[in-house]
Formats: structure tokens, C-alpha cells, sequence
């Protein structure tokens, strides 16, 4: 079928409930309304109101409530209605999440999937467009995944709610309906901790994630001559290490993209990953293009913010020509 | 001019509307044995005989596992560690009214409840040692330790959840402190627990501090239990010096989350000990403060009871304190027999599967462990403590 993100992610929704009956879909306004974005849209329906559950205001809860759910062996689907207001929750995924395995030796398991709309661009009110998907990939035991195609992200999505381990799921919500693609019926994975090489290229090896992949190719399509090798990486943790290393052997030159600040920003561990296995490849300095040290604006001055495909082309003309 | 189209401020005149205060409320404290030494028969908990006398084996056992824990961290031989001198009766009578199915979120102070349901002493020693491997919590149905105080709130209300769906003979049983009554996480898990009618129990033994912050400052609420009203729960209020009180309190608790109400119950009681074995409490509260919950002791108003009753001369207190002694010095024993560790344990357990990442951190960390035996200089493993 041609599908949307939010379509693909919704279908991938419905396959893993029908799959598992032991799949449980809850949040704010999920389940009646079918979710802010409407990605949750029709479960409750299908499969009643005992596995498809409207919560309140609660990010705590909602979070802790998917832990107690997980390690007592139940598949939790969580939602936090935009990540802006993940930040309550950030403890229970620090605390208790992400190394409840660990902490009981393997004993309990916390196989849960917290799915959560992140970025900027949807024209809305403050809190509503952060990307902080290097914050949650410096807890050790939790894993992120960011789709940016409806292909990935129903594959990835059920790959995320059959991981043994917590994942959160970030979704370019930027452009949940911008496009559609074909999507394959039925349960399909794909595998979180794999980049794709969505362009091959020689001259330049360019990474971006999410919504930014977009931003990126438009970039990359308006650039003569520059051979481009184009990385999406899919997965901030675990962290596609082998295929980044690779290509930027290969160009010798790699730019980074992404929508969240510059400082301690994940650009930041792929430039040492890249120092560490392919220093001597290089033949220019790792460049970044990302969003500035300030928080996301409000509405009318967030373009201003994300990085726009001159400002990315620039960077990538500027390493190649180093 | 325009003139100011704004209202103007309200006078500073009274009105009357109605208010609803925590005085509109009476929060009973639920008791059995009085600290005079009279009780309530009529209350007496259905026990048999030996049981009774077994509640008190326990009380005394927690009593002297306390003690000699603390000996030991004193002596270098076990980490901090967090004592529930004083507050016996609370941890012994909430765990006899679990069942072995429940999940126990422990917080801590409570090693009478982790035994009673199935850990070892050796392994509960090996905890407060900080190895890992004791946290598996082997035996007992039970998630690790909230030391993060209230984190684990929420968590009970989703594995309570979850036996909802099941259907389950079984609640999610917490115990927290009073601190943890000012958390969010306490707030949401307890709300959230109230919306799911889950079977939840929230058991705060209230010891009148949280390190050095008194009750009253902890909250401007006279009483815990009133608290579940705003969740629209239950709230039982209990003498949790009276062991008999936290049982029944305990047992109520527990019906009435799995007949679909979770219950909040404070248990009030006093924490005689420091708050760890890092913590000096003379630094905030008077010796005489102490002293006079002295006189509430648990274990002394329990055996009054069993002598009235005529169940105390079967007990010969003397070899029970032996046999307790006897079971802990076994304990530190198996536990110093537990092997230094190897150093992939740390990195094990984390991911069902290792990461590439980590599978290259742990080996090259491991030649160079080999290439550099002087690491081992500045590694000081502990397993004795």
C-alpha cells in the first residue's frame, strides 16, 4: 500500500496487536480520539478498551506504568503526546527502564517501546519541537531509534515493540504526512542499530537522521557535480558505527546533519568515532550543519532555526572544496 | 484621555465561600495493643497460636539482623547500610499479610519482608556489599530496591496493572518513606493507580523522617493516609508500632486493592537508627526525641501481648537470639565465600544482546587489563565489604 509515516507507523500499530495479544497501546488522548497525530487512530476500536487505554496527564506515570507493565511481561507501547514533555519521564527511563535488566542481573526485562513525535517545522506552541534524541543516547540500556520513510517506520516500529529491550522511538512528526511511499502489507522488520545508505557517492559522505533526512536530500539534489554519499542513520543507539566508518573511508569527507543544538549534540560522537577508526582518510575537517545553541523558537521564527537545505549545501560545497 | 477600560481591583472585603480543609477529615489511627499493654480483642487478627509466635521470632529477627549489619559496616565489612531499627513491627507485619505471589517494591529498610519471602541472608548481606549479582533478588518475587526514593510508585501501579489483565491472585505491593510522599513520581504512580482501579497497595512507613527533614516539613498534610482521598483511593491510617494493627491494616489493604481500590496505608512509626550508617541524626534531633519513641518499642509491646495471652512461655528468647545470631554468622560466612568478580560482569546484562560498542569497550578494557596488571593497583575489589 502507498502510505504516510503516520499511516505506516498506525498499520505497524495494528499489525503488532493483532500479532501479540499481550501488546498494550496507551498514552494521552490514544485511544477515543486516536491520538493527537492520529497515529493510534482506530485500535480501540479493534482491540477494545483493555489494550488500547486513554491515561492522564501523566508522563510519569505513563512511563513508570510501561515498566511495571514490561517487566511483569507485557509488550507496553507508550506515547508521549510531542518529547517536549518527555523530560518528566526522563527519570523513569534513567532509573528504572533502562537497566532494570542490568540490576537484576537479567532476572527482569523491561521489553517496552515509549513512541514520541520530536522535532520542529508544524508551526506550534513552546515545548512542541525539541530534538533530544542525544540525551536519551547517553543512557546506557536504552535504545533510539528515528525513522524518517514510512517503509522504516513501520519496520523499525515493530521491531522496537518485539526488541527485548526498551526502545524509544522518536518520530519526525515534520513530516508524519508529507509524502507517501510503498509500504509492504503485513509484518515486516527493520533492524534497529543499522544505518542505510540511501544514495551511494564518492565524493563527500553526508549523515542525517529523522525529519532532517529530508532537508538533506532537497540539499543534495541541488548540487552539480558533487557525488554525494548519503547516510541515514536510522539508529542514534546502538550506533550504526561500521557503516559511518566505511564510507567516510571511502570520500574521505563527511558532514553532519541534524535539527537539535550544535553543543553536545550527536554530531559530536560520530566526528570522534570518525577520529577514532578513520582519522588518516579524512581530507577535510568533519563539518556540521545543526540547529543553533538557543532553544526552538516559537512558531514564527522556528525556519529561522532548523537548518535549511543553503545552509546544508553550503557545508557540504565548503568540505568538498577544502 | 481613554478612560482605563480595565476592572477595577477587587476590594479587599470577605466573602464567604466554602472551603474543604483536612479538618473536615478524621484520619483514626487503626490500633490493637495499646502501649499500656491492654489491646483489642475483638480486632485479634485470626492467627493461630505458633503463628503469632512467629511474628514476633521475625520482629526479633529483624531486630538482630540490624544490629549486626550495622557491626559489620562499622567494622569495614559491609557498604552502607539503611536500618529499620524501630520500625520491626511495620516490616514484619506487612509482610505476613503478603502473599508469596505479590511483587514487593522494596525501599529499603525492610530485610524482614525480602527473607520472609524467599531471599537469602547471604544474598541480602551481598547486596549491602554492592555486588551485582545480588540484586537478582533470587527467591523472592521482588524488583530492586527504589533508592531512588518513589521512583518505583509508578512501576508498582503498571505491574499492578498487568495483574489486572491477568486476573491475577496478586497486588503490587510498595514500600516507601515518608519523603517519598512529596515525589511526582508518588503523585502520578498513585494517581494513575486510582484511574486503573488497579490492585496496588502503597505502604508509607511514615517514620517521622526523611534523613534529617522532619514530617512537618515535609508536608503541610497532618496525616499520609489522607492523601489517597485526592486520588480518590483509600487511606488506612495504623499504629505501625502494633504489629498486629499493620497486619490487619495490611491484609485490608490488600483485599480491597484486589477487589479493585487501591489503598494507600501510612504506618506511623519511628526510625530509631540513623538514616544510613553514613548519617549522624544528632545533628538535627534531640537524644530525648528518641527516647521517648524508645518506650514505643515494638518487640516490648508485642511480647506484652504473647505474655497476656499466655503464648510468650514457649518462646525462650535467649535461643532465638542464638539462632538468629548463628544464621547471620552462616550468612557472612557463604557470602565470604562469594568469589572476586570478573569485570565483564559489569558489562553483561544490559542489553539482552551486547552491542558491537560495548563487546569493543569490554575487550579492549580487558587487554588491557592484561598488558597492565598495575591496574590492578588502583582497583580494590570488595567482596568482603
Amino acid at each position: 500500500m502507498q502510505a504516510t509515516i503516520i499511516e505506516a507507523i498506525n498499520d505497524a500499530l495494528h499489525e503488532e496487536m493483532a500479532t501479540d495479544d499481550r501488546t498494550l497501546v496507551f498514552g494521552q488522548d490514544v485511544a477515543e480520539s486516536g491520538g493527537v497525530f492520529r497515529a493510534t487512530e482506530g485500535l480501540q476500536e479493534t482491540f477494545g478498551g483493555d489494550r488500547v487505554l486513554d491515561t492522564p496527564l501523566s508522563e510519569i506515570a505513563i512511563v513508570g506504568a510501561a515498566i511495571g507493565l514490561a517487566t511483569y511481561g507485557y509488550r507496553p507501547v507508550a506515547e508521549i503526546q510531542f518529547s517536549g514533555f518527555l523530560p518528566p519521564a526522563f527519570d523513569q527511563l534513567v532509573t528504572n527502564a533502562s537497566r532494570i535488566r542490568w540490576r537484576t542481573r537479567g532476572e527482569l526485562t523491561a521489553p517496552m517501546t515509549v513512541r514520541t513525535p520530536y522535532g520542529a517545522g508544524v508551526r506550534a506552541l513552546e515545548h512542541h519541537s525539541e530534538s533530544l534524541e542525544a540525551v536519551y543516547s547517553h543512557i546506557p540500556g536504552l535504545k533510539v531509534a528515528v525513522p524518517s520513510t514510512p517503509h522504516d517506520a513501520k519496520g523499525m516500529l515493530i521491531s522496537a515493540i518485539r526488541d527485548p529491550d526498551p526502545v524509544l522511538f522518536m518520530e519526525p512528526k515534520h513530516v508524519y504526512r508529507s509524502f507517501r511511499e510503498e509500504v509492504p502489507d503485513g509484518t515486516y522488520t527493520e533492524p534497529l542499530g543499522e544505518a542505510a545508505v540511501r544514495r551511494e557517492g564518492e565524493d563527500v559522505t553526508v549523515i542525517a537522521w529523522g525529519a532532517m533526512m529530508h532537508k538533506t536530500r532537497e540539499a543534495v539534489d541541488n548540487l552539480d557535480g558533487i557525488d554525494v554519499e548519503l547516510i541515514d542513520l536510522r539508529s542514534i543507539s546502538p550506533l550504526d558505527r561500521e557503516t559511518v566508518v566505511r564510507s567516510v573511508k571511502k570520500t574521505g569527507r563527511c558532514v553532519v546533519v541534524h535539527e537539535a543544538p550544535k553543543s553536545g549534540g550527536f554530531a559530536g560522537e560520530l566526528i570522534a568515532t570518525i577520529n577514532d577508526e578513520a582519522l588518516m582518510f579524512l581530507e577535510a575537517p568533519v563539518e556540521r550543519v545543526t540547529g543553533f545553541d538557543v532553544p526552538v523558537p516559537l512558531l514564527a521564527m522556528e525556519d529561522f532555526y532548523i537548518p535549511q537545505p543553503p545552509r546544508i549545501e553550503e557545508a557540504i560545497t565548503e568540505t568538498v572544496n577544502y | 484621555m481613554n478612560e482605563d477600560p480595565r476592572p477595577a481591583p477587587a476590594r479587599p472585603i470577605s466573602a464567604d465561600a466554602e472551603t474543604v480543609s483536612q479538618d473536615d477529615v478524621d484520619v483514626d489511627t487503626y490500633r490493637i495493643l495499646e502501649p499500656d499493654g491492654s489491646y483489642d480483642a475483638e480486632r485479634l487478627p485470626d492467627l493461630d497460636d505458633e503463628t503469632f509466635r512467629e511474628l514476633y521470632r521475625w520482629m526479633v529477627l529483624q531486630r538482630v539482623f540490624d544490629n549486626r549489619a550495622t557491626k559489620l559496616q562499622r567494622r569495614g565489612k559491609l557498604g552502607t547500610y539503611a536500618s529499620g531499627r524501630g520500625q520491626e513491627a511495620s516490616i514484619i507485619g506487612s509482610a505476613f499479610a503478603l502473599s508469596d505471589q505479590d511483587r514487593i517494591f522494596p525501599y529499603g529498610r525492610e530485610a524482614g519482608t525480602l527473607l520472609i519471602h524467599g531471599l537469602s541472608m547471604r544474598d541480602l548481606l551481598l547486596y549491602w556489599r554492592g555486588l551485582e549479582d545480588a540484586s537478582r533478588m533470587d527467591g523472592a518475587n521482588s524488583f530492586g530496591v527504589a533508592i531512588s526514593i518513589g521512583s518505583h510508585v509508578p512501576v508498582v501501579t503498571g505491574t499492578a496493572w498487568g495483574m489486572k489483565l491477568d486476573d491475577a491472585d496478586s497486588v503490587a505491593f510498595a514500600n516507601l518513606g515518608d519523603g517519598a510522599t512529596s515525589t511526582g513520581a508518588f503523585h502520578e504512580g498513585i494517581n494513575f493507580a486510582g484511574v486503573l482501579d488497579a490492585p496496588a497497595v502503597f505502604f508509607t512507613q511514615n517514620n517521622q523522617y526523611a534523613i534529617s527533614l522532619p514530617f512537618e516539613e515535609q508536608t503541610a498534610a497532618d496525616t499520609v493516609a489522607q492523601k489517597a482521598l485526592g486520588y480518590g483511593i483509600d487511606g488506612i491510617r495504623v499504629d505501625g508500632n502494633d504489629v498486629l494493627a499493620v497486619y490487619n491494616a495490611v491484609l485490608t489493604a490488600r483485599e480491597n486493592a484486589m477487589d479493585g481500590t487501591p489503598t494507600l496505608v501510612e504506618a506511623v512509626t519511628y526510625r530509631r537508627a540513623a538514616h544510613t550508617t553514613s548519617d549522624d541524626p544528632s545533628r538535627y534531633r534531640e537524644r530525648s526525641e528518641v527516647e521517648e519513641w524508645e518506650k514505643q518499642d515494638p518487640l516490648e509491646r508485642y511480647r506484652e501481648f504473647l505474655q497476656s495471652e499466655g503464648l510468650f512461655e514457649a518462646i525462650d528468647e535467649e535461643a532465638v537470639r542464638e539462632e538468629i545470631d548463628e544464621m547471620f554468622d552462616d550468612a557472612v560466612a557463604a557470602a565470604d565465600e562469594f568469589a572476586e568478580r570478573d569485570v565483564r560482569e559489569i558489562f553483561e546484562h544490559l542489553h539482552e544482546e551486547m552491542p558491537p560498542e560495548l563487546r569493543r569497550q569490554l575487550s579492549e578494557y580487558e587487554e588491557l587489563l592484561d598488558e597492565r596488571p598495575d591496574m590492578y593497583e588502583h582497583i580494590e575489589q570488595r567482596p568482603k565489604g
